[in-house]
């Protein structure tokens, strides 16, 4: 969707507010929210493009106000009503709705070292090679999906050459809708940055952006 | 509860003390949690053992490991950059969002820089959870069309003739940068050479510098 998410090229966001550290939280309450994102994801009721577009879908003038983590709850919330765990009265009242059965945890203390544990995260085996080739001139396709897409628009449309070929990943497209992991070969395709921003852009620098087969067409 | 509803104002980039009543949010959370423990969906230990994680065990110290053995070690190096997942596997650092590695070197005719214009996609196992400016829109707009702009504000001047390479993390894919070494380290070990390497170098928003106290020693 072409939300205010994919802010890359935006002017007018203000100077950047860098600080040398940080906490890694501020507050207590960023730290749990951050922890019950885990917790409730141990469920699998939905995935982790299904999350990210959960948040995508706050609305543009509140997504620009709320604080990162105040994100995350909002997206706790409407992912755990939206797959059943809780309801919206639920919410409302602070307490379960009589009679409704006590689940267990899916995830338990003894789980969480295993988060760290190396895994295949989205990469999966598909038959068949790339379509494109290092070095080739490939088109980022002009297309402006109304769900999930990591295609930012800033390179929709433009030239660019496959730098590396990564292997083959889950298709957030499709996954963060429900409509399967369509697995496909992704590759980091180099965008000269002239291409992208015009003339004011320097002649040597350039962005890599990783993409998916589905993005991409021949140039 | 209205989930969207505005905040009252505590929000995080502040340095302000922290207040005697409670927050908005501290309220909020504090419901959602106690709600959703007494259905049986989360354990408050599971809770407090990813916390504790992500707060003590993963952070940029890792990353620092990474680059300063790369700098020691041109086996290792040649290893980090073919196949950085692996690579970093060597020190236990895997898992959540570093999956699936990258690592891109800087050197003097080349100057890389790491951001995720979409949301906040960062490599957590080497450099923890991301700092509130990486995944804030100031810099997730800037970075891909001012790069240079970008590394002023951060104090960090490239040179006409040295190219500027961005990653947009678009993918699942997490990238870290192995910067420079700093001239005058030779006799640095492993490492006294981690603790020079910084999180903000590991994006690419900063240079390795080498601090007064080292210099003259």
């Amino acid at each position: 969707m072409n939300g205010v998410h994919d802010m890359g090229g935006m002017h007018g966001m203000g100077p950047i507010q860098h600080k040398e550290s940080e906490p890694v939280f501020h507050a207590r309450w960023e730290a749990r929210t951050f922890a019950l994102n885990g917790a409730m994801g141990a469920w699998r009721k939905w995935n982790i493009d299904a999350g990210r577009h959960q948040i995508e879908l706050i609305p543009a003038a509140d997504y620009l106000r709320m604080s990162y983590y105040e994100k995350w709850f909002v997206r706790i919330v409407e992912l755990a009503v939206k797959h059943g765990l809780i309801s919206r009265a639920e919410i409302e009242s602070g307490k379960p709705e009589a009679g409704s059965a006590r689940a267990t945890p899916a995830l338990t203390a003894d789980k969480v070292q295993g988060m760290l544990a190396p895994g295949k995260g989205a990469r999966r085996d598909v038959a068949g090679a790339p379509r494109f080739q290092v070095g080739q001139q490939v088109r980022a396709r002009n297309m402006h999906s109304t769900g999930h897409t990591r295609l930012p628009r800033y390179a929709r449309g433009k030239l660019g050459t496959i730098d590396r070929h990564h292997g083959a990943f889950v298709f957030p497209d499709t996954n963060a809708h429900f409509l399967g992991e369509k697995p496909q070969h992704v590759y980091s395709v180099r965008f000269a940055a002239r291409e992208l921003w015009g003339e004011q852009a320097s002649p040597r620098d350039s962005v890599y952006i990783d993409m998916w087969d589905d993005y991409l067409e021949p140039a | 509860m209205d989930t969207t509803r505005r905040s009252t104002g505590h929000e995080h980039d502040h340095d302000h003390e922290h207040q005697a009543v409670p927050s908005d949010l501290t309220l909020r959370v504090k419901a959602l949690e106690s709600l959703l423990v007494e259905k049986g969906l989360v354990d408050r230990a599971a809770l407090d053992a990813l916390i504790d994680t992500y707060e003590h065990k993963v952070g940029p110290r890792n990353g620092a490991r990474v680059v300063a053995r790369a700098w020691v070690d041109a086996g290792y190096k040649k290893r980090l950059l073919a196949d950085a997942t692996s690579a970093i596997a060597e020190f236990g650092f895997s898992g959540r969002q570093g999956e699936h590695m990258v690592a891109v070197e800087n050197t003097p005719r080349v100057h890389n820089l790491v951001v995720c214009t979409l949301c906040s996609c960062y490599p957590w196992p080497v450099l923890g959870l991301p700092p509130v400016w990486y995944k804030s829109a100031p810099y997730r707009s800037r970075a891909v069309i001012d790069p240079r702009g970008v590394l002023r504000e951060f104090g960090v001047e490239v040179p006409e003739d040295v190219e500027v390479r961005v990653w947009d993390s678009t993918a699942e894919l997490r990238y870290l940068v192995l910067p420079e070494r700093p001239a005058g380290t030779e006799k640095l070990t492993e490492d006294q050479l981690a603790a020079l390497v910084t999180r903000d170098a590991m994006v690419g928003v900063a240079k390795v510098t080498l601090p007064r106290q080292v210099a003259r020693a």
